[in-house]
């Protein structure tokens, strides 16, 4: 655009580039501020966890390939299981959604310049880096947690597990939550105050109302699971007797405390896959959402909803009946706005002209999962035939088609989605459908059978099991389902990275999106957008004169906001623009600030109480010289 | 619907086909038909529910790059869909499974309160089951003995972390916790041996806690008790020296109850929490190296010659 431009509007392009320019080169990746950057950086991060969390599931699945398979002993395979879990969950969906989608994604679909707090947005990602090395330092010496990724008490307790495993557990998800609960507030503050004129909560993406409602559960979820840790490193490491009964203690609370975390947080895991569902569906479908009041209230009450279902995990605890009752009420309920949300996914899709391309065969293979997930999570609210089967390869089945079919494949789905918006290069095509067919036909084969042994009466978290249960040729299907599924990844790595080199160049806007992330250039510049956008409808790049405006608006210097680092705050309900707001500028304080807790975080390891007072005290220090550091904004 | 239609006979026939005996839906008694019932009749209502999603999304995949088909933009209509789908039918559906099996199951599988003909305490333990009958002395490990067609309450807790006691073809499963009980019924209509294993994830040997309730015809079980209520014929010194400290063989010096009590070991069908059957090689290969057979479990390797082992296991052999 700069090149034909008339004169005023290279000149604003000029002062935009001078203002938000950051530094270049590695110390640019570690100072840097800007949301797109930091979205690439979790993105990666979380990827390599990925592929950890990857390499674990694999091995596991070959030692239960075959009965008394002997590929990994008991303790090597309990480690392997909880670090699975905890990698999947912690270090890998949750950044993956809100820290590399959300992160790019959000400030774009509202037309913003950034996050809200581009530098407490920097320091999450760095304390994430620190929590996930943390926990991964674990295996080094051979002593990963080993007790379930739900981390049952009295099991995790120092007198049933002696050495740091269950330590490094507790501390590493203190540690993490920190920088998720930093990321939540952030995504939430940014999505009330920072939305473009005119974006008022029905214009908004349903994507953004994902996130919204994602980012609000884990601000309330996170504290339980993080009050519970603490209990648990209190125990184990002072003496304390939360959990133990000759104290008056109760290891059910272990439990009360962890599922009121634990569900939330499914919900908070599939939430922004219905996000990206409802940003693919619209633009393959050339149609826009259907019901879309009706999906933008589903997607923030199943989050509300979902804090009252947690004692459904705890069915067969033998608590009083009347509680049982009310949950799987609670449980029944929380199925609603699903079935809304598919209905709707599936209706736009029929009265659209959909267009298969990679991205919605992702959708359509994430909405069976979805289903089969969903139809088997019902079964879960029917009191008796849970308390048969919890515990047993079925609810295996059953949360890996919500966790891999439904979060992770909309995700897959977004891969290839924004891939040309973030790197300017289309995918290819081809190979992105094989990676389909693959993962498709790994995920069915690997999970399905799952459900057929948990019924045969396969308990989970076995390191082996026995000839003559029946089990043996199910077992065998998963494990070779997963060496597919696994290919099927691979091959969506090797597109990405090979179509990231060579693919073929794009323009701004390769499907046709209705979103404003799709009315910058791909990649988005640095201040994300020329002249801040005005919106009159949920689906804005549709709207031609609108952005013929946007270019007059760029002409004349309106909202452009060029003479300093600045993007503009709107009202909370209507977007009504009400101030600016300076935006900080790069800074190495985060990771500073990051590497002290983590320090911090080893000494409390370690049982070094004073030296990590000490480094707490270095967080302080660091975070008054992020204050003190504060550089005059807008001198240009 | 292809794949639906492919999958529920396949999925049908190979629950009812095979299986050991440890099926959920293999039901031997009252309570776990009842069970299985519901998962039937909510696995049929899954299939139709699965079928109209597989057939939406096919009449998306037929409409492709078909921009002139009739039906389309019809938002009215679609939104009429999602209501009535997607909400009130849900709502029907939904209620009418909460009061069936969340009001009404739930009740008929409910522990017995009052007494029952034979009641069994169930102790956990890494990684085994201990088990003691009310009023009498009999303790045993890893085999629960229970008469055919009677009613049996399980009162089940742990002595250490939390295990679950599971029977599939008999029962749900019910939590062993710390400092509290709970109650199960334990019924089989048909003589048999029914296998469980612990569902509760307890550690190293999880995989390896098993447990097998034998139901019999009701004199064979008060033969049974009455044999298991007498103490050991004769006491073996090498036993007490090695073994003593952790294991009961009543009626001689060996008291302690750590490990299983061994009184009756040689009429016990396995050994180990049913890891092996209980064989003379079997058992031989156990108490040379415990640790090999069952990495991680509480019984060490003992320091003893071959003659001695030899020993050890003929004295166990003779506890009938």
């Amino acid at each position: 655009m700069a090149v034909t431009a008339p004169a005023p509007v290279r000149r604003h392009i000029e002062n935009l580039e001078r203002v938000w320019a950051e530094r270049p080169g590695v110390l640019g990746w570690l100072t840097t501020v800007d949301h797109k950057k930091i979205g690439l950086l979790y993105f990666w991060t979380t990827l390599v966890f990925f592929a950890a969390g990857g390499i674990e599931a694999l091995l596991m699945r070959t030692q239960l390939a075959t009965a008394n398979e002997d590929v990994v002993g008991p303790e090597t395979f309990d480690q392997l299981m909880t670090m699975h879990g905890v990698t999947m969950i912690f270090f890998f969906i949750i950044p993956m959604t809100t820290g590399a989608f959300g992160n790019y994604l959000v400030p774009l679909m509202i037309g913003a310049r950034d996050m809200a707090f581009p530098r407490l947005n920097a320091l999450s990602y760095w304390i994430f880096l620190g929590a996930g090395l943390f926990m991964y330092s674990s295996f080094l010496i051979h002593q990963a947690p080993n007790a379930g990724w739900f981390d049952y008490v009295p099991l995790a307790l120092r007198r049933y597990d002696g050495g740091l495993n269950i330590d490094f557990y507790a501390l590493g998800l203190i540690f993490n939550s920190v920088a998720t609960t930093l990321g939540a507030l952030n995504l939430t503050v940014t999505i009330f105050k920072l939305r473009a004129p005119g974006m008022s909560w029905n214009r908004m993406p349903l994507f953004c109302f994902a996130m919204l409602a994602t980012s609000l559960a884990l601000i309330f979820a996170l504290p339980a699971l993080t009050a519970d840790c603490i209990f648990l490193e209190l125990q184990r490491k002072l003496g304390f007797h939360f959990f133990d009964t000759a104290y008056g203690g109760d290891p059910l609370l272990w439990q009360h405390l962890f599922w009121i975390f634990a569900h939330p947080e499914v919900y908070i895991i599939v939430l922004p896959a219905f996000g990206i569902a409802t940003s693919i569906i619209p633009t393959f479908a050339r149609h826009r959402m259907i019901a879309f009041p009706l999906v933008a209230m589903a997607e923030l009450l199943v989050a509300f909803i979902g804090f009252g279902v947690w004692a459904h995990h705890m069915f067969a605890t033998g608590l009083t009946s009347t509680t049982l009752v009310f949950f799987a009420a609670a449980s029944m309920m929380v199925v609603v706005p699903s079935t809304i949300q598919i209905y709707a996914w599936l209706m736009t899709v029929n009265i659209g002209t959909p267009q298969f391309r990679a991205p919605l065969m992702f959708i359509g293979g994430f909405i069976l999962f979805f289903v089969i997930g969903g139809l088997s999570g019902i079964m879960f609210a029917a009191i008796p035939f849970d308390q048969a089967t919890t515990d047993t390869y079925f609810v295996v089945a059953h949360f890996h088609f919500i966790i891999f079919g439904a979060a992770v494949f909309p995700l897959l789905g977004g891969i290839y989605y924004w891939f040309p918006k973030v790197t300017g290069r289309m995918y290819d095509e081809r190979l992105a459908q094989v990676s389909f067919w693959l993962t498709f036909v790994g995920t069915t084969l690997t999970f399905f059978p799952m459900h057929i042994v948990g019924l045969l009466g396969m308990t989970r978290r076995v390191y082996t099991y026995d000839h003559g249960l029946g089990w043996d040729a199910y077992n065998l299907v998963e494990t070779i389902g997963g060496y597919i599924l696994a290919a099927g990844l691979f091959t969506i790595a090797f597109n990405v990275v090979r179509s990231y080199r060579r693919g073929l160049p794009v323009g701004r806007d390769p499907f046709h999106g209705g979103t404003l992330e799709w009315t910058t250039t791909s990649p988005p510049p640095p201040y994300n957008f020329p002249v801040i956008p005005t919106v009159t409808s949920a689906y804005p790049n549709w709207d031609e004169p609108d952005r013929a405006e946007d270019l007059r608006k760029l002409e004349r210097g309106d909202l452009v906001l060029d003479e300093a680092h600045e993007t503009p705050e709107s009202t909370v309900n209507d977007a009504v623009p009400s101030a600016i707001a300076e935006m900080p500028p790069e800074s190495p304080w985060p990771v500073i600030v990051a590497a002290t807790v983590t320090i911090a975080f080893f000494l409390l390891l370690t049982e070094h109480y004073a030296s990590a007072g000490l480094a707490f005290m270095l967080t302080l220090l660091a975070a008054a010289g992020w204050n003190a550091h504060e550089p005059e904004e807008g001198v240009g | 619907m292809t794949r639906a239609a492919l999958l529920a006979p396949l999925f049908a026939l190979a629950l009812v086909g095979c299986g050991g005996n440890q099926n959920t839906l293999g039901p031997a008694s009252h309570d776990e038909r009842s069970i299985s019932h519901l998962f039937w009749i909510m696995f049929g209502a899954s299939c139709v529910g699965f079928g109209v999603i597989v057939t939406l999304l096919f009449l998306g995949w037929a409409r492709r790059e078909r921009p002139n088909l009739p039906g389309g933009r019809g938002e009215r209509a679609a939104t009429g869909v999602v209501i009535g789908l997607g909400v009130a039918l849900p709502i029907v559906l939904l209620v009418s499974l909460f009061v069936y099996s969340d009001l009404f199951v739930v009740d008929s599988v409910a522990a017995p309160t009052g007494r029952t003909p034979v009641t069994v305490r169930v102790i956990g333990h890494q990684w085994w089951w201990e088990v003691r009958y009310g009023g009498s002395n009999v303790v045993t490990a890893n085999e629960i003995h229970i008469p055919v067609r009677t009613d049996v309450t399980a009162i089940v807790t742990t002595a250490d972390v939390i295990h679950s006691f599971w029977v599939p073809e008999l029962n749900r499963k019910v939590d062993m916790n710390p400092g509290s009980q709970n109650r199960l019924l334990l019924r089989a209509d048909r003589a048999g041996a029914y296998r469980g294993q612990c569902a509760e994830f307890c550690g190293l040997q999880h995989a390896h806690m098993a447990v097998e309730v034998i139901a019999q015809p009701k004199a064979e079980f008060q033969r049974w008790l009455a044999q298991n209520a007498k103490p050991a014929a004769r006491d073996s010194k090498l036993f007490d020296a090695n073994c003593g400290s952790c294991h009961q063989v009543r009626g001689t010096p060996s008291r302690t109850r750590v490990g299983p009590d061994l009184t009756h070991f040689a009429s016990r069908r396995t050994i180990a929490a049913l890891t092996k059957p209980n064989t003379p090689e079997n058992l031989r290969e156990w108490i040379r190296d415990p640790q090999h057979v069952k990495p991680g479990n509480r019984m060490p390797n003992l320091p003893l010659t071959n003659a001695q082992f030899d020993a050890l296991a003929r004295y166990l052999e003779s506890l009938r």
